[in-house]
């Protein structure tokens, strides 16, 4: 089975934000960089359906040069390629624009099967997968948590606000994963010594252009300072007091 | 004049109010909103969407089984028909597994999530937090159709008192994927980002057996869903569905309340547009207190019971 999980180089969580001077990006200095956190998630769910029915797996990412470390990390724990669309500076692309340029790649190398998180931790969109599925012309099953294949059959459980719903489908799909649906194994001191040496293809890719036009970046207001109402039981009546006469919410 | 194609959910002939409050966001530019209900009783749902301003609903139905993909393709199609300039859907699960088959089948980008849409001298401009609201970007599009989803719980569902015509079309039975089955959540409980009220607890309650004190107390506000932070689910101790922050769900309910959470950097990003936050936690310097409209120090276990009894007493008056 040829197998493909999409990854995304973003900022840790602990990055702070901070207004670049023209108004309309984040000033990136001093931040540190990480895979998306579902990410981990899709990369172990492909690692999971090699082991199941063989093939290889090739770690697809667009970003800059630097994400060959996150791609490396992804190889030793057994993905078997890595190709980074570079784009030195991913800040202005969108959703489509991202769709349409994993779309092109993810055509040229036969997969069977294209596992993404379900969200990327820096813009938030949960959109790629689904788009990138509808100009493939696949299937694609949201939100994953819990997942089968079997003869060419996917069977999927999502999970939605007010449940669980199972999804079937048959591949080639994409599949976006999600908290649940695995717990991502960490590399083998073996698998990074292994893939130190190992080659990350560099490629252009496709450039859709892009739609989206940032009109402004700002902080979010800041809150208005608050107070402590109390301390132990006394708190409990001073709170109550306030949601009821101050906040009106009771 | 153009027009905003507006995706809406129903359950058992009820639209979902995220949907409503999507109608509602739509009919705040001033441009004329045309509701696409898809879904089991979706021509019953259809019926009073006029009252939130909608001009015209299109009812999907005769669908044998929910196939994402397929709805996706009917509501492109009908926002072509109509030759939409816009198309907006609330950011729940369902939103956003169609919202963005929708977007690619326009050839449109998407911006998710949106906090505002705004029209500004003809052109609409979304407003949607980055880093989990770290940052607020500003943006507009230069797509053919201008496609976003709405954040729950932000914008009001307000009712214009209008009447719109509604017309059924045939759901195509073409779908790739299928719902074959669903499971409802057992004995109803609200999910952190549909409720108006969040009670979360952290690593302050010591224990996964310590937990029912957040339901209680959940329950003592009436219509308040549970949620953790990153820490106890990583733990264990709750389920995924209930977690808040960066890597979790991002919130904004009336009121959120923390109970013995420290109020990580990414705990805060997933909670800070709520209306009211109010911390409990033992530690006075803990940083979630530096948010809170109100804060009370002291133990969970001292605290909760305590407060479970006077809100239960305070709204019974």
């Amino acid at each position: 089975m040829k197998i493909v999980a999409c990854i995304k180089r973003v900022p840790t969580t602990e990055a702070q934000a901070k207004v670049s001077g023209d108004g309309k990006s984040l000033d990136s200095a001093g931040w540190q960089y990480m895979a998306s956190f579902y990410d981990e998630i899709a990369v172990e769910a492909a690692i999971q359906a090699k082991e199941k029915h063989g093939g290889d797996i090739t770690v697809l990412t667009i970003g800059p040069a630097e994400a060959s470390k996150e791609v490396r990390e992804f190889l030793a724990r057994g993905a078997d390629n890595g190709v980074i669309l570079k784009d030195a500076d991913p800040s202005n692309r969108d959703p489509r624009w991202t769709a349409k340029a994993l779309a092109a790649k993810v055509g040229t190398l036969g997969a069977d099967v294209v596992f993404t998180g379900r969200v990327a931790t820096d813009r938030d969109n949960a959109a790629v997968g689904p788009m990138l599925a509808t100009y493939l012309g696949w299937p694609c099953v949201t939100d994953v948590v819990a997942l089968e294949i079997a003869d060419g059959m996917v069977t999927a459980k999502r999970e939605t606000e007010h449940g669980v719903e199972t999804v079937e489908c048959a591949l080639p799909a994409v599949i976006t994963c999600n908290k649940g649906l695995n717990e991502p194994r960490r590399a083998s001191l073996k698998g990074i010594m292994a893939v130190k040496t190992k080659t990350i293809a560099e490629e252009a890719p496709t450039d859709a252009g892009a739609q989206a036009v940032i009109v402004s970046v700002e902080l979010p207001p800041t809150r208005k300072a608050g107070r402590i109402v109390g301390e132990g039981l006394a708190g409990v009546t001073a709170l109550v007091d306030a949601l009821k006469n101050e906040a009106k919410i009771l | 004049m153009s027009t905003i194609l507006v995706f809406v959910e129903e359950s058992n002939g009820v639209a979902r109010r995220a949907s409503l409050e999507c109608i509602s966001a739509a009919r705040a530019t001033g441009m004329p909103v045309v509701a696409v209900v898809a879904g089991a009783s979706a021509a019953q749902a259809a019926a009073n969407l006029g009252q939130y301003g909608a001009t015209k609903v299109v009812a999907l139905t005769g669908a044998a089984q929910w196939s994402a993909d397929a709805v996706a393709r009917d509501v492109a199609a009908v926002a072509k028909e109509l030759g939409a300039t816009g198309f907006l859907a609330a950011a729940t699960a369902t939103g956003k597994d169609i919202a963005p088959r929708v977007a690619a089948l326009l050839d449109s980008t998407l911006f998710s999530d949106c906090t505002a849409i705004a029209a500004d001298g003809g052109a609409l401009v979304a407003t949607r937090p980055w880093l989990a609201g770290k940052a607020v970007a500003k943006l507009r599009s230069t797509a053919p159709v201008f496609c976003a989803t709405t954040r729950p719980n932000v914008f009001p569902a307000s009712e214009s008192g209008g009447s719109a015509e509604v017309v059924t079309r045939a759901a195509s039975n073409d779908g790739k994927a299928h719902v074959t089955s669903s499971a409802e959540k057992t004995g109803g409980k609200l999910d952190v980002k549909e409720a108006s009220i969040v009670v979360s607890g952290g690593r302050g309650l010591r224990g996964p057996e310590n937990f029912h004190l957040i339901e209680e107390l959940a329950a003592a506000f009436g219509s308040a869903a549970t949620g953790a932070s990153r820490a106890v689910v990583d733990a264990g101790w709750r389920p995924h569905g209930e977690q808040v922050g960066q890597t979790g769900k991002t919130v904004s309910p009336q009121l959120y309340v923390a109970v013995g959470i420290s109020g990580a950097i990414q705990h805060l990003a997933g909670m800070r547009t709520s209306k009211i936050i109010v911390a409990i936690n033992k530690d006075a310097d803990a940083p979630i207190f530096k948010i809170a409209d109100y804060g009370v120090v002291g133990d969970a276990f001292e605290i909760l019971p305590a407060l479970t009894k006077a809100i239960a007493a305070a709204r019974k008056h």
